[in-house]
Order: structure tokens, then C-alpha cells, then sequence
């Protein structure tokens, strides 16, 4: 038998006697729908499709990271728990530790991408003659990343090194992530490197070595070959 | 205001590994249990079936199963000159959180400890010398002997049908198992799991050099298995998302998977979740506790009374809630006095990653606890004369999947974005392997947990702070095991090796394990330890304090068989020593 707590308000649990066991109770995760950015501003979104086109360039094997769907991603994960910082420890005093102690600003990852995302637009404008980040050629935003990275392009108002590692992250979270996240579109990264994806059961493969796995990707979605083609 | 609840025979704090062992035991006693957990229930068709169990990102990078540092966390800084700040998202360590704990996203790895580590300040001084040792570090004897608790890690490990192969049964040595281990009283439950392509090559050149290679002991299952209460595990699929992920295919032990099934059928067993327990409560005296008081999760304070209480929630919070009640001396580095938060201890893991032109392995391809180690240079297994270091651990080829977010790997040099990185990607992620050693860390004076002066959890208590840093011992031990493991590797025929040694100073913000250890530890001289043989508090004799909360200090070997061993030799006492004559079962 299973008793929400009489008294109180849901969430805590009497269990006793059997397993609290109730039909649909299972939790997967919600797909990402495509459409307009979620969180970003429009100069925003084109910025981060351009850094992440960068971060990871199309090839002719593999598409980049703006058509694996990498800036969908982030923007979907700016606009949920991961954007708010939910869960994590936000109290104050917020002091800088040392690189032991871990990240102590008092910011959250969508505010630091929107403080960010300014501060490059600007760097970008007063560097290149007036140009955004996405509108410079590539040779061009590859000197501004590398300036993020070594900490050499000093952004006014944000912590580009930072932002820099941030997005690098994001970005290849988004890449290797199941689709319904939004990213690896197609399971274009998996197939990219040869992981079979949410499989389940290797049993038949485990002492078969040194061949190659045979099988495509799938997600939890399945793959486009499942889905019915016309009526 | 707090309401007070009907009083139970026993109350425990956390519904883990060591809560639900206590459990069921004290329930088979006849006693009347309640456990309280702060997290939620969970189980496999709810939380992780394989419909979705396999997601990188939910679980392992946005860490779904574990603890939310906004309901509680630490603060850490290397030595005492520092001013500690918080810990504000997991990186280093990753506590548990709901029912199982870390029993639910653990990797498995089942391994006991060796008889010397049991004494290890006796066996260490007596071969070496008692100079040999660092002045300041403070390991020390368990007061409890590896023959004694060998028949509680068999126990555990039928309980969960562990899969191996003894090296030592009964003493006689057994070909294909681990040499150096301490007698087992009879086989593994279940056979060794089957090897992928990596373990296999490993172990060859790991005989070539004269080792004697043997399976890791695994708690995901070769075959089917009955455990002793009934409830039956699957065979492991190899799926590949066994850390920090609960398995959706009963195949990994877990207190879901061996012991809930059958404890909840207990009609004297009650479970409270979403419930978290805020203090232990003493009487006047402060020499008997009277029960916990706890908060649900509409914020409403309730005491239950108990005449028994089992604290056995993760280590770091076992110490917390020791601290946080008044229980035990607080331990003060600078007079060397006090027991609470002395001892706290941790692990020191090392890589080396090998990059290979024509071979494949299918890293997907794995479990948790898969692969091939050695142990000649674990404990006290070498001579450590030459050398100038004490401790040593198990090395092996152990990589537990090849999940693509983090297993990126690339050869030294790349970038780390752009068209290079991507190409560097693709071409090394099915033949690059990371080897592993998983190694000691021992205790040292300055090395403790205590409360932070500043920062408070969203109830206003102090959060309790860490002081750690790796000493020179740990890190010239990591040197020569890692230098070790990379002859071994090189064996195995790379285009390329990467040795990774740790290297000081300690960083939170990098993922080792979540062995963290002591800070109450187990012993028999009450001033330099807070529970006695049997876990039970010196100051509060009905209380004990399960965990890695008593290890003195850490071995070269993975924690939770020795954790829950310790759990059902405290349960033994418990039930046969404590129930018959309640008081202190070791006088002073």
C-alpha cells in the first residue's frame, strides 16, 4: 500500500508493503520541437550558429555544428533547468577561489551567454569595421574564438575565456547528445565516429573483436528509417 | 511547530546500500523499522527503463539521479591558509540522492580489501619501520580483521551475485583469479563476465611482463541469478551506461535489484521519502539518542522517536549530521584532539591512454565493471623499501563505455575545436582505449571535515567544509603506478601512449571517483576514533554510524564491498550482541 503522506503536501512518501508502483509512471525526456529560438534574441541565435559552425566546421563526411542542430540545443538548455542554474548552490557570499575551488559566479549559464553574447557583438563591431561576429569571414571569427580561448580578445563586460569554455561544452554536448535534445540531427555525430547509440544489448558482440559494429545509430526517438513514409 | 510522531524500535537515516541491509536484518529480528530518505523513491520501470536509461546527457552531464547541491552541499579549499567556498555544482564527487543511493548509479566494481589493509599502521610499521611513514600521517588500524569480516563480503557479494574468479580460496591459490587477494571462504557466486576486445589484449601483455591478470570483479551479472532473498537479477547486456546511470535491465546489483523486492514485504518496514533528517536528537544527558527530527517536503518539522538509531546516509553527510547534532568530538587539526571529521580520506586514480592504427575496439561495448586488472602493485602487494612511498593500487583495462559527449578523445596536441578537432574525433574514438589505476589515499593530520563558519544550506545550517590536498606520498605512489601501467600498455601495441599521473594540487573540479572517506572513523582507541568495531558511537551507544564514514583511510580498491560487509558484520552485532543487552558492546 502506498499513502501520500496525510497531513502534508505532495512529494514525500509512506511506502510499506508492496513497491509504489503506478502504470505510465516512467519519465522520458521531452523532445525538442523545432521552430524559432526559445531563448535567444534573432542576432543572438545568429551569432552562436556561426560560433558553433566554427567550433565544429561541415565537412563533406559530416555536417557542422549549425546543421547538427548545436545552437537549437543550447537554446533549449539556456530556456530550461540547465539556463537557471536549477539545483545548483546560488547563495552568497559569492568571492573568486581558486581554479581548485570550482566556479563561484553568481551568474547563471543564461545570463552569462546573454552578457556574453553582447560583449562580442561589441568587440566584434569596434573591431571589424562595424561587422557582427557572424557577418566576418572565417579566417576572421577563428582569430576571434582563438582570442576567447587564449584569453587575448578581452571582452567588455564578460569573461570570454570562460564563455569560451562555456560554449565549447555546450557545443559538444549537443553534438554527441541523443537528437530529441535538439542536436546531432540525424545522429549525424554518432555515425561520425561509429557509436551505435541507445542501444541496449551488445550480448552477441561483446567477444567478437576487433570487427566493426554493423548496425546504424538509433536514438530514442528510433531512426528516420522507421518512421512510415506517406499514408 | 514539530509534530511528534508514534515511537519505532529502529529509525534510519538514509535508504541506501548500508540502510536497506540494516533494514532488512533488524526487520528479520523482529524489530520495527523506519527509514527516512531525502530523495525520492525509485526504481527500474519509472526512473531508468531502457526505453531511455541510455541518456549521456540527462544523467551523466546534467546529473538526473544525483543529489542537487541547492539542497545540500560542501565547501572545500586545499589547506587551512584558504578560505573555503562552496562547492556549487558536482564535479569531483557526486553524491547520491533518492532510494539506493549511490547503489543505483555505482559502477559495481566489487572488490574486497587485503587482510594487511585492515592493519595497515601495525603491518606498514613492522616491515618498514616506523619512520618510513610521513610525520603527519595518521593512518591507523581498523579493530577489525580482514578473517573477521570475510564472512559478511561473502554475504554481500551472494547477496548480489557478484561475477569473478578466486584467486585464493581457503588459501589455496587459484589460477585466473587475483593472487594477492585474502582467502575467500568459497567461489563467486556467478562466473567472470565476458571481455571485450581491450581487457583481453591488456592481459596478454600484462603476462608477458610476469603479472598475473585476472577479471574485475563485477556486481553486473555474467548470467541470471537467485540471490538468498529470492529476487533475481538478469544478465548484463553491455549496454555501456552503468556510472552514474541506474540499469534498466536488473542486471546491475543495487538495493532495487537484491534487497527492496523482499524488504518491503517486511510488515514491521517502513519508508519515508522526500523526508530528510535535519538532526539526530539526544536526551538530557547527551549520552542517548531519542530519535531524529526530519522535514518533509512542504517544509513541516517531525520528530520520531526511536530507541535504536542507524545513521546511514552517504559519508559526507554521515559526518554532517554528526557535527550538525553535537555528537562526538569535533575534530581540531591545530591541537590534533577530537575524532568528528578526522581521517577524511579520498582516492587517487591515474590514467594512461593509448591510441592505436588497426585496432577497433568497440568502446560502447562494456559494463561498469568489466576488464582485466593486476594487483602486484596494490596495498602492501610490493616491496615499498626502494621506493619511498606507502600505498598502491590496481591497474587495469576498465573503461566503462565509450558514451561520445566524454569520450572524446584525442591525441596530445590537437586543438581542441575546429576541423582538426573534429577529424582527430572520428578517427580515434573506436581505437583509443584509457587504462586506469585506481589507487590509495591515506590520512593525514591535516587533512579533515569541520563546519564551514560561513555558508548555510537553505535551513540555515552551516554547511560542513573540507580541508584536502594530495601529500608527497600519494603523489610520487601515482608516479610509479602509472609508470607501471604505461609498460604494461605499451605492450599492448599503441601508435601512441598519454601518461597521466595525478598531479597536486587536489581540484574539485575533476572527476575521480566518489570514494570519499572518514570523518568518523572505526577503531578501538576512542580518542582517535568516533564509532568502535562494530560502528557504534562511543559517546552515543545507540547509535551507529555505517559507510566509508569509517574507513581510517582509503585502500587501493573500490569501496562499497567493504562498506556493506561492514553493514552486516554491524548487523550481526547489532542483532546478536546490542538487541540482548543494549549498551556499549566494547568498554573503555
Amino acid at each position: 500500500m502506498t499513502l501520500v503522506f496525510s497531513t502534508t503536501s505532495a512529494g514525500a512518501l509512506v511506502v510499506k508493503g508492496s513497491l509504489p508502483w503506478t502504470p505510465n509512471a516512467g519519465d522520458p525526456p521531452t523532445a525538442v520541437l523545432p521552430g524559432p529560438w526559445v531563448y535567444f534574441i534573432p542576432e543572438e541565435g545568429a551569432a552562436i550558429e556561426a560560433l558553433v559552425d566554427r567550433l565544429i566546421p561541415p565537412d563533406p563526411q559530416t555536417p557542422g555544428g549549425k546543421d547538427a542542430g548545436c545552437a537549437v540545443f543550447i537554446d533549449r538548455q539556456l530556456a530550461g533547468s540547465y539556463g537557471s542554474a536549477e539545483g545548483l548552490y546560488m547563495r552568497g557570499p559569492f568571492a573568486n577561489g581558486t581554479p581548485q575551488q570550482g566556479d563561484q559566479s553568481p551568474l547563471t549559464p543564461a545570463v552569462r551567454y546573454r552578457q556574453a553574447l553582447a560583449a562580442l557583438d561589441k568587440y566584434c563591431r569596434a573591431t571589424f569595421a562595424g561587422k557582427s561576429f557572424a557577418q566576418l569571414p572565417d579566417d576572421q571569427k577563428d582569430k576571434v574564438i582563438s582570442g576567447l580561448e587564449e584569453g587575448s580578445a578581452t571582452l567588455d563586460g564578460a569573461d570570454g575565456k570562460m564563455f569560451f569554455a562555456q560554449l565549447l561544452t555546450n557545443t559538444r554536448e549537443g553534438f554527441f547528445a541523443d537528437p530529441v535534445y535538439g542536436g546531432n540531427r540525424d545522429m549525424v555525430a554518432w555515425k561520425m565516429i561509429g557509436f551505435p547509440g541507445a542501444r541496449y544489448d551488445y550480448r552477441d558482440w561483446v567477444d567478437r573483436h576487433n570487427e566493426r559494429y554493423p548496425l546504424p545509430p538509433v536514438g530514442f526517438a528510433g531512426r528516420p528509417g522507421w518512421v512510415r513514409q506517406g499514408p | 511547530m514539530t509534530r511528534k510522531l508514534p515511537a519505532t524500535d529502529v529509525v534510519i537515516i538514509g535508504l541506501g546500500w548500508t540502510g536497506s541491509i540494516l533494514a532488512h536484518e533488524l526487520t528479520g529480528a523482529g524489530l520495527n523499522v523506519v527509514a527516512i530518505e531525502r530523495g525520492p523513491w525509485r526504481d527500474t520501470a519509472t526512473d531508468f527503463p531502457p526505453a531511455f536509461a541510455q541518456d549521456e546527457l540527462r544523467y551523466h552531464i546534467r546529473h538526473d539521479l544525483f543529489l542537487r547541491p541547492a539542497q545540500q552541499t560542501m565547501t572545500f579549499r586545499n589547506n587551512v591558509n584558504q578560505t573555503a567556498l562552496p562547492i556549487r555544482a558536482w564535479q569531483g564527487f557526486m553524491p547520491g540522492n533518492g532510494v539506493g543511493g549511490g547503489g543505483l548509479h555505482w559502477n559495481a566494481q566489487t572488490w574486497r580489501f587485503n587482510p594487511t589493509d585492515f592493519q595497515l599502521k601495525t603491518h606498514l610499521t613492522q616491515r618498514y619501520g616506523s619512520k618510513f611513514l610521513p610525520e603527519n600521517m595518521t593512518i591507523q588500524d581498523w579493530g577489525v580483521t580482514y578473517d573477521e569480516i570475510e564472512p559478511y563480503y561473502d554475504k554481500f557479494e551472494y547477496l548480489c551475485g557478484t561475477s569473478g574468479k578466486a584467486g585464493n580460496l581457503n588459501g589455496q591459490k587459484q589460477a585466473g583469479g587475483n593472487p594477492f587477494e585474502g582467502p575467500r571462504s568459497r567461489e563467486y557466486p556467478t562466473p567472470p563476465q565476458r571481455q571485450p576486445y581491450a581487457a583481453v589484449l591488456f592481459a596478454q601483455a600484462a603476462k608477458e611482463l610476469g603479472y598475473f591478470p585476472f577479471p574485475q570483479p563485477s556486481g553486473n551479472l555474467s548470467q541470471a541469478y537467485t540471490n538468498p532473498l529470492g529476487v533475481t537479477l538478469g544478465a548484463c547486456t553491455f549496454c555501456g551506461f552503468c556510472e552514474w546511470f541506474g540499469c534498466g535491465n536488473y542486471s546491475k546489483a543495487s538495493p532495487q535489484t537484491t534487497i527492496l523486492p523482499a524488504l518491503i514485504r517486511q510488515p514491521n518496514f517502513e519508508a519515508r521519502t522526500n523526508c530528510e533528517v535535519v538532526r539526530i536528537n539526544l536526551d538530557k544527558s547527551g549520552k542517548r539518542a531519542t530519535g531524529v527530527t526530519y522535514i518533509d517536503t512542504s517544509d513541516q518539522e517531525w520528530e520520531q522517536p526511536a530507541d535504536l538509531v542507524l545513521l546511514c546516509a552517504f559519508q559526507l553527510f554521515n559526518v554532517q549530521l554528526l557535527l550538525t547534532s553535537g555528537i562526538g568530538k569535533p575534530y581540531n587539526p591545530s591541537r590534533n584532539e577530537g575524532v568528528i571529521g578526522r581521517n577524511y580520506s579520498y582516492q587517487v586514480t591515474s590514467n594512461v591512454d593509448a591510441f592505436f592504427d588497426d585496432k577497433n575496439f568497440n568502446p560502447f561495448i562494456s559494463s561498469g565493471s568489466i576488464g582485466m586488472c593486476i594487483d602486484e602493485f596494490n596495498g602492501d602487494n610490493f616491496d615499498h623499501g626502494p621506493h619511498g612511498f606507502v600505498g598502491g593500487g590496481y591497474m587495469g583495462a576498465v573503461q566503462t563505455g565509450g558514451r561520445p559527449i566524454l569520450t572524446t578523445r584525442t591525441p596530445p596536441g590537437t586543438p581542441a575545436w575546429g576541423a582538426q578537432w573534429k577529424k582527430a574525433v572520428a578517427d580515434n574514438y573506436l581505437s583509443s582505449y584509457e587504462t586506469m589505476v585506481h589507487a590509495s589515499s591515506y590520512s593525514y593530520r591535516d587533512v579533515y571535515c569541520d563546519l564551514d563558519p560561513t555558508y548555510t544550506d537553505r535551513l540555515g545550517r552551516k554547511l560542513m567544509r573540507i580541508t584536502f590536498d594530495f601529500h608527497e606520498n600519494e603523489l610520487k605512489m601515482s608516479q610509479y603506478l602509472t609508470d607501471r601501467l604505461a609498460e604494461v600498455v605499451q605492450k599492448m601495441g599503441p601508435r601512441q601512449i598519454v601518461k597521466l599521473p595525478r598531479t597536486g594540487p587536489y581540484t574539485s573540479t575533476q572527476y575521480q571517483t566518489t570514494h570519499t572517506c572518514g570523518g568518523a572513523v572505526m577503531g578501538t582507541d576512542r580518542s582517535i576514533s568516533a564509532v568502535n568495531r562494530y560502528l557504534q558511537s562511543w559517546d552515543v551507544p545507540n547509535l551507529f554510524v555505517m559507510g566509508a564514514t569509517a574507513f581510517p583511510q582509503n585502500a587501493g580498491y573500490n569501496p562499497t564491498d567493504t562498506v556493506c560487509a561492514l553493514a552486516y558484520w554491524a548487523a550481526d552485532a547489532i542483532v546478536n550482541q546490542y538487541l540482548k543487552n543494549p549498551g556499549p558492546l566494547v568498554q573503555t
